[in-house]
């Protein structure tokens, strides 16, 4: 176990001008991703191009810790198709199921209603106050593609942020005592 | 060079890559298979057609449903979702899609069936547009793989029609 003597000995020799390297390496993966993120944005056409599955709402389908994938395109939204919705004064989406269409014969525009595959009812009880219907602008995305399991990364470092908090303390060390 | 985690990076980097790249390759070997599903409704009676008191009309009935979806099922599926949709237009909307009944079917041996079933969600119009309404009854899978892209697609069945008269 010589490494936690080399560990310490490389704390004890930091110089400055290495440190400062270190320092840039590291935005410099901070800011890749950050640009990897807004790019996928800007191609699927949607606010947020990959959601994780939080409720068991859509089992077997979807379970808890899926990733999916969204893309959002000018086409009329269709009944069936699996759409991701943000309801005013919630903040966390709802993937779920869209089952009823009426669409305007004037303006195009849709009146739509949801449920979850796996929910007994519609979603009526997860609108706002008095909405009856979902129309176009509440809708973020449909899902596409998914994989399964990836998503429970990002639960768990919501759900108990210590665990984030160690492992942004980790790399960080892990950065700033590499030799390379 | 040969440290210990740099080992460890060197094999979990490409332990995932390698897994990213299964995921897509069992994904694209579904394009691989041609599908030819067939389904056919019948409606084998109207329960009820009333104007409820918000003023929408709204209708029961008892459909059989059968279908042969085995072709749907490739090694990397994990269940298909079946609904059957009413569709049609009236003065006001353009198109209206109402769900009547939908289902999972989780493995290819449960693809191949025959239900005699009344509608399970309500089906109500926006307005009472439907007396005498001819309707589509489309039937539509959406095929939900184990990791990779999903498939939808339906059969439009056709000259379906609603009483004259609230009964």
């Amino acid at each position: 176990m010589s490494w936690i003597g080399d560990t310490v000995d490389s704390i004890k020799s930091i110089q400055i001008r290495q440190l400062l390297t270190q320092g840039v390496s590291l935005g410099m993966i901070v800011t890749s991703a950050l640009i990897i993120w807004k790019a996928l944005m800007c191609i699927t056409g949607s606010e947020s191009p990959v959601v994780v599955v939080l409720s068991e709402s859509m089992e077997p389908g979807f379970k808890r810790g899926d990733i999916l994938f969204l893309h959002m395109s000018k086409e009329p939204i269709r009944a069936g198709e699996i759409v991701v919705f943000n309801v005013d004064g919630r903040e966390i989406p709802i993937v779920h199921r869209v089952i009823k269409v009426h669409e305007r014969q004037d303006t195009g525009e849709v009146d739509v209603l949801t449920k979850g595959d796996n929910n007994p009812g519609d979603d009526r009880l997860l609108y706002a106050q008095g909405q009856h219907w979902l129309q176009r602008q509440h809708i973020m995305g449909r899902a596409v593609g998914f994989l399964p399991y990836v998503g429970w990364v990002t639960i768990i470092m919501t759900e108990k942020p210590i665990i984030k908090y160690i492992l942004i303390g980790a790399l960080g060390l892990l950065v700033i005592t590499s030799k390379d | 060079m040969h440290s210990f985690g740099y080992r460890l990076n060197v094999l979990l980097t490409f332990a995932v890559t390698i897994l990213a790249l299964m995921c897509a390759m069992a994904s694209l070997s579904d394009n691989l298979n041609t599908p030819s599903p067939s389904a056919e409704i019948q409606i084998m009676n109207i329960n009820w057609f009333q104007k409820q008191p918000q003023g929408n009309d709204e209708v029961s009935l008892t459909m059989n449903i059968s279908a042969d979806l085995q072709s749907l099922f490739t090694w990397n599926t994990k269940q298909v979702f079946i609904f059957v949709a009413a569709e049609y237009e009236t003065p006001k909307n353009s198109l209206n899609q109402v769900s009547l009944w939908d289902a999972i079917i989780p493995a290819k041996e449960h693809a191949k069936f025959w239900i005699h079933t009344s509608n399970k969600y309500r089906f109500v119009d926006q307005g009472n547009n439907l007396r005498g309404k001819e309707f589509n009854l489309t039937l539509h899978w959406h095929v939900m793989p184990k990791t990779g892209k999903m498939f939808a697609n339906k059969i439009v069945m056709t000259g379906y029609s609603l009483p004259e008269e609230y009964r």
